[in-house]
């Protein structure tokens, strides 16, 4: 059930939703009572007709000094309005208020909730989200629900205690004509709602159309190129025209149901009231109605019957609460990373040991094949291997952004399933390919990963990484913008600021994640040259596919379709026959060319 | 920061630019004037219907004559109809007329977005561009119709309710309006003060969904990093001002609506009192006495409509400004007025009138800068003669893409001329020069439609046999009968369903369809993978045969075979031979071999 559904997740703030119904229901009693006033001034104050009137407002015009002295002291009357009015806006602003806090803590705790989840979800769930989705999720489905809370939740309650009061008091005073006041009232909301309930598959036709329209006006602006390369504006503004015009035509079709709709059910409110007027008249005549009551009738009739189709319309629309409701909790139920029980923070620096370690990313698809190896502390291990053999995924493990299936990996003697995760991977640093950085200054880039450096440890930072220099030539230095809103960092810039990121932090080990491939060679070497003299102790992994990155490794892992196919220094490799050397071979085959020109 | 920030907005209302709104929907003037007209109709209904009540209670009620009863029920049926018929009219046309506006913004923006030069393009960012085209056109539609409706109507209740009360009673008209002025007053602060609080509201809920993005695009960084608890206190930040900013503005809300209500019913309780009083001194009827409450009660919904609806105007001011600028904005190049009329623009070219082309290239003097000031080109010249391939190879940003952009006349020289067989292109039209281009780019973008519908664009006439012969050319043939649909497969939006060599190679098609006689291959990137690179190698080969051709920064293969490698250097041509003499030369062509060399062949092994 819906409503279920949507009060489970108004917990924590119940109270306000609560408090925002009850004023809700006060103001609807303060905004019946000016009719009253009116007709009791018209029938008893004016006329001189006996009083007919609720029990508490007779009790109250009793203590005033009944009927006369109101007749003497008319302005009493005026100022009962003001004062129910007065008490109308004072529930108003409060159910206003409530609403508001109710609906906009909830916001936020959802939005934060979202948030959290989606920093503390496993790695793989980004690998295989789709961004547009999730943010879909996080912005207008929130949006969806928030409306519903801040705006409709409290106005059907509105509605439905502004038809309640008003039928009591109507009934209290004519029985017959209170039915015949509310006859169309139910076709009216069935019509409403079935008509709005019909336009969603409208809505959902059009904005496929819209969509449609935006597709070729993005293809048309991202193809610009091609578009004037072969001069096919005549023939994409044709294109666009037709989708524009479709889309059109649709809303004209939608706006002539909408004109129908309106049209009908004015005309049936009109009647409604008219009916309401004639009967009147009527049963005045006869003598069963004052003119005072007649006039209550009216303006009642006038507050319950517009509310009705906007009724209906807000029932239609709980379907696509729900909705946004259940694709919200589907990203906040997702199970958050854990740790294994008894995990704790266990010093790194020591041997790393991967024994008969088993890896796949998809069922049956093995990506590491009882992988062994032997790490001593503070070696620096290059790894070699075409796409796919496995050299990142040994990484990943490492980290434990994956868990590995089978086998064990020791680190420092300790299994790496009982180390805290959090304590592991402040512990690693990686860098990976494709960084990422955030839209803040360069500096602050460089400070995420470590919250209290001081100026001298990002400069030797980025010293070492080779970017210093590229930052001090930015206009505003290390104080400019990265991203849209800043500079644009070329691939290689990138690379290195991250690096920088990661240098900045105390490692036990290093992890380089093909993350020079955008780099040139000579700054390359740089690079390395600065990481030999701060490495001491590190133990410090590099992947590349660039042998010159590779071949002053203390040891050169080769990786095979998930094995361990060679290891060992350089100058053994290039002895044995094998991938290393083939690629090895590369500057003979360039001579050669050479030589044949 | 730059002018494509979705920036604060803080300007009051400018009538000025709502001038410039109307000369865009200026062809919608007719029904403007129609939903006017049937706004008065409506608003004059609102008007009779209390005047109804007051004549049944008068004569009915109050003198106790039922004859004209039916005649009554007749009048006020009669009435009910033209009044649904008015909202029936109303609703419709305010549709249709939104509708027609964004339509037309839509169109017109279209049409000169395809006019706009390239410089346009570098500097504008497309998702700027959509949102110009979509939600603001939108939002201008919107307050065109609907808000500008509401304003009609509101001053055109209170006029018409005024008029009517002080016609039948000018103490009771004046006691009933007396609140008026200060609901004015109030509500114009009031508007202001909610309209600044939603702008503050927005541009914090615009920086949450780039929150949101930046959180799950570096999520995979923020765990190597372990910052996820610092970047959620950053959000939390974040949404504890949206938080706080949107509940202020609710509550300003709150405060407004009861006051409006309130001043409304100080107007109907003094009504009450003073005309209470007259009724019992016989000076007043019960049936006026009725109408003016009902009056008083009805008029200060409108004021409160009118309130809304300027602040509405207001906040849509943003929107307009930008749609317009866009709309507003001249394309740097242009066909002058004499060229079109010899060779037609680019809706409706004279093709009859077009000389044919050979393909002798001449840059004289070319010097080019970017409107930015860097300049790129300096007095470049360069003779190119029909059916040579040219390979352009250097650094980024030395300049090859300018020559190619310049050959293609996406941009003009700055000074100097570029000659195609011996004549200045600017004397030719844009389209002439374009129609005769084959083109592909490092990244093939293609079209959303089949993959017969990409091949054929450059030449929409082509037949099934002509775009055939097309794929065969480039071996597309081969693995496109072997798609589920053939031909007739849907390549997805943006090609998404095919690999990008695949992609590449119905580009190449595309590309030699109309028979083009100059042939540019944009820069290839390095990280195609070894299936791609095969394919695209044997195609480039065929499609350049007989072509002038101009390659940059592509694969050694390619270039290899070049009859001409340039060297640009800083806006130079550094050197410039064949690949054995510049190889000889030890040079920059040289080092740039060896690199690319070492990487391709790595790539080779290592897949």
């Amino acid at each position: 059930m819906v409503i279920k559904k949507i009060y489970k997740y108004m917990r924590g703030y119940r109270k306000y939703f609560l408090g925002a119904m009850v004023a809700t229901a006060l103001a609807t009693l303060f905004s019946i009572l000016p009719p009253l006033v009116v007709k009791i001034t018209v029938d008893s104050v004016i006329d001189g007709q006996p009083l007919d009137a609720p029990p508490f407002l007779v009790f109250i015009i009793e203590k005033l000094g009944g009927v006369p002295a109101l007749a003497k002291y008319l302005w009493i009357c005026g100022l009962a309005i003001v004062l129910a009015a007065l008490g109308n806006g004072i529930c108003a602003f409060l159910r206003g208020r409530w609403n508001a806090v109710g609906a906009e803590e909830l916001a936020k705790r959802t939005k934060d909730e979202l948030y959290d989840r989606l920093q503390k979800v496993p790695y793989d769930y980004h690998v295989k989200a789709k961004t547009g989705d999730l943010i879909q999720r996080c912005t207008s489905d929130v949006e969806t629900v928030r409306r519903f809370l801040a705006m409709q939740l409290v106005e059907v309650s509105r509605i439905l205690f502004v038809v309640v009061f008003a039928l009591i008091i109507m009934f209290s005073y004519h029985v017959p004509y209170t039915l015949a006041a509310v006859a169309t009232v139910p076709l009216l909301f069935i019509i409403s709602y079935r008509y709005f309930k019909g336009m969603r598959k409208v809505f959902m036709l059009a904005d496929e159309k819209e969509g449609e329209m935006q597709t070729v006006l993005q293809e048309n602006l991202s193809g610009v190129r091609v578009v004037r390369a072969f001069g096919m504006q005549k023939f994409e503004t044709e294109k666009f025209e037709k989708k524009n015009n479709e889309f059109f035509a649709l809303i004209v079709k939608m706006t002539m149901q909408m004109a129908n709709f309106w049209g009908l059910t004015d005309f049936m409110t009109f009647v409604q009231i008219g009916l309401v007027l004639f009967l009147g008249v009527y049963f005045n005549f006869t003598g069963s109605l004052s003119l005072g009551t007649l006039l209550v009738f009216l303006t009642y009739e006038g507050m319950l019957i517009y509310p009705v189709r906007q009724l209906g319309r807000i029932l239609s629309d709980l379907g696509k609460t729900e909705v946004s409701l259940g694709r919200i909790e589907e990203i906040i139920n997702t199970p958050a990373e854990a740790d294994t029980p008894g995990a704790a923070a266990h010093p790194l620096k020591g041997e790393i040991v991967f024994s008969h370690v088993n890896f796949s990313y998809e069922k049956d698809q093995p990506v590491l094949k009882d992988m062994s190896f032997r790490i001593k502390a503070g070696e620096t291990i290059a790894i070699l291997g075409a796409t796919g053999s496995g050299k990142s995924s040994v990484m990943h493990l490492l980290l434990r952004l994956y868990d590995y299936d089978e086998g064990s990996i020791t680190v420092n003697g300790c299994e790496l399933r009982d180390i805290k995760k959090d304590y592991l991977r402040e512990r690693i640093g990686l860098v990976l390919q494709e960084p990422f950085l955030y839209s803040k200054t360069v500096r602050e880039n460089i400070r995420m990963a470590k919250f209290d450096m001081t100026e001298d440890e990002m400069f030797a930072a980025t010293r070492a990484a080779s970017i210093h220099e590229d930052i001090e030539g930015f206009e505003k230095g290390y104080e400019t913008m990265v991203g849209e809103k800043g500079v644009t960092l070329s691939g290689g810039q990138k690379q290195r600021v991250a690096i920088a990121r990661t240098l900045i932090k105390e490692s036990d080990i290093l992890i380089f994640d093909d993350s020079l491939s955008a780099v040139d060679a000579e700054t390359d070497a740089q690079i390395r040259a600065a990481l030999r003299e701060r490495a001491g102790d590190v133990t410090t992994f590099i992947i590349s596919q660039r042998i010159t990155t590779l071949m002053e490794a203390d040891r050169i892992f080769v990786f095979e379709e998930g094995r361990l196919a060679d290891e060992g220094p350089h100058a053994a490799l290039i002895e044995r026959e094998g991938l290393y050397r083939r690629i090895w071979n590369i500057q003979n085959l360039l001579e050669e060319e050479y030589e044949n020109e | 920061m730059n002018e494509f920030d979705e920036q604060e907005y803080t300007k009051g209302l400018d009538i000025g630019l709502w001038k410039r709104i109307y000369v865009l929907v200026k062809s919608q003037r007719k029904r403007i004037v129609a939903v006017g007209a049937v706004l008065v109709m409506v608003a004059l209904c609102d008007m009779i219907f209390p005047l109804l009540n007051l004549h049944a209670i008068d004569t009915f009620i109050g003198a106790g004559d039922l004859s004209g009863l039916v005649s009554f029920i007749f009048l006020y049926l009669g009435v009910a109809v033209w009044q649904a018929l008015n909202v029936y009219l109303f609703v419709g046309n305010c549709g249709k007329l939104e509708s027609h506006v964004v339509y037309h913004i839509r169109k017109t923006g279209f049409a000169k977005l395809q006019e706009l030069s390239f410089s346009y393009y570098d500097t504008t960012p497309v998702g700027w561009i959509m949102a110009r085209m979509t939600s603001d056109a939108q939002r201008i539609g919107d307050v065109v119709a609907w808000s500008a409706i509401d304003l009609v109507w509101g001053i055109c209740v209170i006029v018409f309710v005024s008029v009517c009360m002080f016609i039948i009673n000018v103490k009771l008209a004046l006691i009933t309006l007396c609140v008026f002025p200060i609901l004015a007053v109030v509500s114009y602060f009031f508007q202001k003060v909610i309209l600044k609080n939603y702008r503050e509201v927005r541009k914090l809920n615009s920086k949450i969904t780039g929150a949101y993005n930046e959180g799950i695009n570096g999520a995979r960084t923020t765990k190597t990093l372990t910052r996820e608890s610092r970047n959620f206190d950053e959000f939390e930040n974040l949404s504890r001002g949206m938080k706080t900013s949107s509940i202020r503005a609710a509550v300003f809300s709150a405060i407004y609506l009861p006051i409006v209500m309130g001043l409304g019913s100080v107007g109907v309780a003094l009504v009450l009192w003073r005309g209470g009083m007259d009724v019992q001194g016989g000076l007043l009827t019960f049936g006026t006495y009725s109408l003016f409450i009902t009056y008083g009660m009805q008029i200060y919904d409108p004021v409160y409509q009118l309130a809304r609806v300027l602040s509405e105007f207001t906040s849509a001011q943003a929107s307009a400004e930008r749609t317009l600028s866009l709309i507003e904005t001249s394309a740097e190049i242009i066909d002058p007025p004499e060229i079109l009329e010899k060779f037609g623009d680019n809706l409706n070219p004279k093709r009859e009138n077009w000389p044919s082309i050979t393909g002798d290239i001449l840059f004289e003097d070319v010097s080019f800068s970017y409107k930015t000031g860097e300049k790129v080109l300096k007095n470049f010249n360069l003779k190119i003669e029909a059916g040579q391939k040219i390979a352009l190879v250097g650094e980024t940003g030395a300049g090859k893409s300018t020559i190619v952009n310049l050959i293609c006349r996406f941009y003009e020289p700055t000074s100097g001329r570029v000659l195609i067989d011996g004549t200045d292109y600017r004397e030719r039209s844009q389209l002439w020069l374009q129609s005769n281009l084959g083109y592909v780019l490092q990244t093939p973008h293609l079209f959303s439609g089949t993959v017969a519908d990409n091949i054929r664009y450059a030449k929409q006439d082509a037949t099934a046999e002509e775009v055939e012969a097309a794929a065969k050319t480039v071996d597309a043939h081969k693995f496109i009968v072997k798609l589920e649909k053939g031909y007739d497969t849907e390549v997805g939006e943006g090609g998404s369903r095919l690999s990008s060599g695949q992609k590449q190679l119905i580009s190449f098609a595309r590309a030699i369809i109309g028979d083009p006689r100059i042939f540019v291959l944009d820069e290839a990137t390095s990280s195609v993978d070894t299936e791609t690179e095969s394919m695209i190698s044997q195609a480039v080969d065929k499609v350049l045969r007989g072509r002038t051709s101009f390659i940059v920064a592509h694969r050694l293969s390619t270039i290899r075979s070049c009859d001409r490698i340039l060297v640009i250097k800083d806006g130079e041509v550094a050197e410039s031979g064949n690949h054995r003499e510049l190889l000889k030369r030890r040079g920059i062509y040289y080092n740039l071999y060896t690199n690319q060399f070492m990487a391709e062949q790595e790539q080779k092994i290592l897949g």
